[in-house]
């Protein structure tokens, strides 16, 4: 049993590391700050959750691991709010991202929810 | 009823964070919940949108539906680092949140942030701008359907509160 719980949490652990890795190698690669921000944001979500599950299973059903449950919940809460800020001040600094297509300007249709949702919903 | 729930949620971390379970320290945490709450009533956080407690039930659901889509995501955002083009094409597009509430935009528009390829850079009413690292995530998020899912969270949700009323 104790073999099990070994094997899967490190299993977890090494394929965090993976995108952890990927994540840091895509930072180097991409060309401006935007694309940066997507290749972080694999770090922060899929490559910290495995990562803190290997973990949980390594510590077993205690306090610890529920603290872990915790950093986990703090990530996902303040990830976006940190990625958007960030997003937010390179526009503001006139950091010109490098675009194949930009759509900013396009009509915003009122998508399905305009024909269908409304009545649904109530 | 959201104080109620706000003081609960306040002591049960404290107790788990704590793990001391001697009188002094149990006293000092229910000082410090009385304090918080006392606080953030005073600072007037206390309603639907700083505790959106109809959320709570729907929540655990919607999580695992949105870890699915990030697991998926990632992965492709994986490959496309690890491809040695770098098959990259950014698009910047604009689509409209589908939410009544705020907290129900602010789920839509961090959940499009926590899926990597997209990011949300700005908010104007409801209308979001994201930035996609690939053509195809901003049709993904153009087509709505990761709007109709949120909005569906949301509106389980506004059923519910209906029905405790």
């Amino acid at each position: 049993m104790e073999m099990i719980a070994d094997a899967a949490s490190w299993c977890l652990i090494v394929l965090g590391c993976f995108f952890l890795v990927t994540g840091a190698l895509g930072m180097l690669r991409m060309p401006d700050v935007y694309t940066r921000m997507h290749a972080a944001s694999v770090i922060d979500t899929i490559g910290a959750t495995l990562l803190i599950l290997g973990l949980i299973i390594q510590a077993g059903p205690t306090l610890i691991a529920l603290k872990l449950v915790f950093v986990l919940a703090l990530f996902f809460f303040f990830s976006p709010v940190a990625s958007h800020a960030v997003a937010q001040a390179a526009l503001h600094a006139d950091v010109k991202p490098i675009l194949s297509e930009d759509r900013r300007d396009r009509d915003v249709p009122d998508g399905p929810e305009a024909k269908s949702g409304k009545g649904a919903r109530s | 009823m959201r104080t109620l729930v706000l003081a609960t949620a306040l002591a049960a971390f404290w107790l788990a964070l704590s793990g001391h379970y001697t009188p002094f320290l149990i006293s000092v945490g229910a000082l410090c919940v009385i304090l918080v709450v006392y606080l953030a009533h005073r600072m007037h956080i206390v309603d639907e949108e700083g505790q959106p407690v109809e959320l709570f039930l729907a929540a655990p659901t919607y999580w695992l539906w949105l870890f699915v889509e990030i697991a998926k995501s990632a992965w492709s955002v994986t490959w496309i680092i690890l491809d040695p083009r770098l098959p990259i094409s950014p698009t910047f597009t604009r689509v409209r949140a589908g939410q009544k509430t705020a907290a129900g935009i602010a789920t839509y528009a961090n959940s499009i942030t926590l899926t990597p390829g997209t990011i949300t850079t700005g908010v104007s009413g409801d209308i979001l701008d994201v930035h996609a690292i690939v053509k195809s995530g901003a049709d993904d998020l153009e087509a709505g359907g990761m709007d109709q899912r949120v909005t569906q969270f949301e509106g389980n949700a506004s059923t519910a509160r209906r029905e405790k009323a």
